[in-house]
């Protein structure tokens, strides 16, 4: 594959249920390109997990994927609150989630952390009151 | 050893998906990014949780099926999804931890 394959979604900010489409989406895409599926693996729960922090938090946004045959790169962008405190929520265990949302088995401050074990590379831009967006890269092969 | 495997040691009747797939593993839990983060592919995921989520979390962690115990009667809409993204799902009477137990001694 010699080409870049870029992937656009806009995700729905209150359908907390469909949250998953989007990355659904990329997993079958991956699958059909013939990535190895631990490689698959990783790309779509650290997008997943992604996506259900823009559904939580960021009222929706925009998912962004470039696929090459030297790395994926997922990009999500919201137009929410911000993060006021990147480094605390980075920390496994640490959450503002709801209670309804943590009712449906989410919230338990693993989203961050596991976006950030399961990629390459994570940066986090983000300003209070205007948005956050997340980039994330995993290494083809790597 | 295979899903249908899984079913006969845990007195399980499929409800949805194919039971052919080979189980790896297992894995138990209710939180699920929790599950996400920590469930390896092919495992079978026992849990009581039967919101639509868990279908999206079946898919991303790639498991071989997930485990529904204590008998939890899973939603139709939650239903209908899993099978429409090809996740298999099954149900015991049984609790968690006799579930987990029976699957111990096997895999």
């Amino acid at each position: 594959m010699s080409e870049t394959v870029k992937l656009h979604y806009d995700v729905d900010g209150d359908n907390f249920t469909a949250a998953g489409e989007a990355s659904s989406e990329v997993k079958r895409a991956l699958k059909q390109m013939g990535f190895p599926s631990e490689l698959v693996r990783r790309v779509t729960i650290a997008m997943y997990e992604g996506e259900i922090n823009m559904v939580i938090h960021g009222g929706g946004g925009e998912a962004d994927v470039e696929i090459s045959s030297e790395e994926i790169r997922i990009v999500l962008t919201d137009h929410g609150p911000g993060i006021p405190n990147v480094e605390l929520a980075m920390q496994e265990g640490y959450s503002t989630a709801p209670d309804n949302v943590r009712s449906l088995g989410f919230g338990a401050g693993m989203g961050l952390p596991n976006m950030k074990r399961y990629t390459d590379s994570i940066a986090i831009d983000t300003e209070l009151g205007v948005g956050t967006t997340v980039t994330m890269t995993i290494k083809v092969g790597g | 050893m295979t899903v249908k495997d899984i079913m006969k040691l845990c007195e399980a009747e499929l409800v949805c998906g194919s039971p052919d797939r080979e189980v790896r593993g297992c894995y138990v839990g209710d939180l699920l990014s929790w599950v996400m983060g920590r469930a390896r592919e092919g495992e079978v995921w026992i849990t009581i949780m039967t919101n639509l989520n868990i279908v999206a979390v079946a898919v991303m962690a790639d498991v071989a099926c997930v485990l529904l115990s204590e008998g939890c009667e899973l939603p139709e809409e939650t239903r209908a999804k899993a099978e429409g993204e090809g996740v298999c799902i099954i149900r015991s009477p049984h609790s968690t931890y006799e579930c987990a137990a029976a699957l111990g001694k096997v895999l």
